[in-house]
């Protein structure tokens, strides 16, 4: 019963003349109970959907980036991909988030608003970097979400389970180009190391647990990165070996006032992603998406 | 009532796959349940992948297809809990997949509790080609035009073709 053309279909179901942007985004989480489990505090579940799911947005948007600029058409496909899936993860996550819904929380709120941590936010652009900045997040993201999959919140543990096998390609795509890479020609070899170096000053931030990450943990919802951290220095360990490669030394970026991106300080990149990440949503309003 | 319930089920088990059209949604193990709840149909279905464009397409073909049918009252749900995996795709759904030359999945690799083992190395599992049956294939990038498969290259005939990738 398909019609020839997908957006046909789209373009049936949403008899709305405001609906022009190609695709329609509706409540991921339509039908999906999404009960607050008992004893837990609502806008600390909230918040902490937000934490997660800013990760999530702000990296996908950075990997998008690569679209039409990857070295190899097979790279391109694979950030793609990779940035779909997280893209996926928040919109899960922005919607579980509070009424407002996924497309206020990526689209209407302000820098200070974010929660992601500023890792996911510096320009790319060299292949390197990427490579480096990707292996961090996601054996970071990846060993959180393993965590996760045993939440009491149902849809963080949803989001998880499907999050672990999905990542588990992200972060052996990473691991892999970093071995080849660094254990590669000198030249390959350098690049890949002053990839590590750029990217380390943003690692410490990832296992500093914020006061809502922590109630969360305690409560038997959220995990607090702090104990994922001997996870991550074993991956990074194991790769970096493979990749003939030192684990950089380099002291973390500070924060203002002890003050990081899950408090909403960001870096100075951070407000140019958004410009141009918010600029449609904000120049038609009262677009439906 | 149980007549209609058979119907409903029967007209959402046509509804194909909008990037794979020579699949239905149940080949894929994406129709998960059909049942008549208050006298309107309730159709709950599974993403594949997290960020899944293709879902709003099946919402609105599975919708259509049971309003074209005759019900008036139709709810499509969303299933996250358990994820989707392709030990859910049908015999037939993976005859379908060999047939329009995509290599089916083999068994999705189980996973004990703990940290996820970290794959250096290529993988190391055998793909058939679809076109030629020869097992000498190589992979060539674990993504592909859509999340769900991979580029493979057959040594022996030479093609490229894409896998289903087990997850």
């Amino acid at each position: 019963m398909s019609t020839e053309n997908a957006y046909e279909a789209l373009a049936e179901a949403h008899d709305d003349a405001r609906w022009a942007f190609g695709t329609s985004f509706d409540d991921p989480l339509a039908g999906v109970d999404t009960t607050v489990p008992s004893g837990v505090d609502g806008d600390d579940l909230h918040a902490y959907c937000l934490m997660l799911g800013d990760d999530a947005l702000i990296a996908s948007h950075r990997l998008q980036e690569w679209c039409t600029n990857a070295p190899e058409l097979e790279d391109e496909v694979a950030l793609a991909n990779i940035a779909l899936d997280l893209l996926g993860q928040a919109r899960l996550l922005l919607a579980r988030a509070g009424e407002r819904g996924e497309d206020y929380h990526a689209f209407f709120r302000d820098e200070q608003e974010f929660r992601n941590v500023r890792l996911v936010e510096p320009a790319g652009g060299d292949f390197g970097y990427l490579i480096a900045w990707l292996l961090v997040f996601t054996s970071w993201r990846l060993a959180l979400l393993q965590r996760l999959e045993s939440s009491r919140d149902p849809v963080l543990a949803a989001v998880a389970a499907k999050g672990v096998k999905e990542m588990t390609y992200h972060r052996d795509y990473a691991a892999r180009w970093a071995v080849r890479l660094g254990d590669g020609t000198e030249y390959s070899h350098d690049r890949m190391r002053a990839g590590f170096e750029a990217v380390w000053p943003l690692v410490d931030e990832l296992f500093t647990p914020h006061p809502i990450e922590r109630r969360m943990a305690e409560h038997g919802v959220g995990v607090d990165p702090a104990t994922v951290r001997a996870e991550f220095d074993d991956v990074l360990a194991r790769v970096l070996d493979a990749a003939t490669l030192e684990l950089p030394e380099i002291p973390a970026l500070a924060g203002v006032s002890g003050k990081t991106g899950r408090h909403g300080v960001h870096t100075e990149a951070m407000g140019y992603l958004l410009a141009e990440l918010q600029s449609i949503a904000r120049a038609h309003p009262e677009a439906i998406w | 009532m149980v007549t209609a319930l058979a119907d409903a089920r029967a007209v959402a088990e046509t509804v194909t796959d909008p990037e794979l059209p020579m699949l239905t949604l149940a080949d894929l193990g994406v129709l998960r349940d059909v049942s008549e709840v208050d006298d309107r149909v309730v159709v709950s279905i599974t993403p594949t992948y997290t960020g899944c464009p293709a879902m709003e397409v099946m919402r609105a073909d599975l919708d259509r297809a049971l309003r074209d049918a005759g019900y008036r009252n139709v709810e499509i749900r969303t299933v996250l809990h358990p994820p989707w995996s392709t030990d859910w795709i049908t015999d037939a759904g993976k005859r379908k997949l060999a047939e329009a030359g995509i290599a089916p999945p083999g068994v999705a690799p189980a996973r004990a509790g703990g940290p996820v083992p970290l794959t250096l190395g290529p993988s190391v599992h055998r793909v058939r080609c679809p076109r030629c049956g020869s097992p000498d294939t190589e992979e060539i990038s674990r993504f592909s035009a859509t999340a769900c498969k991979a580029l493979r290259r057959c040594r022996a005939c030479q093609e490229p073709f894409e896998q289903f990738k087990e997850i």
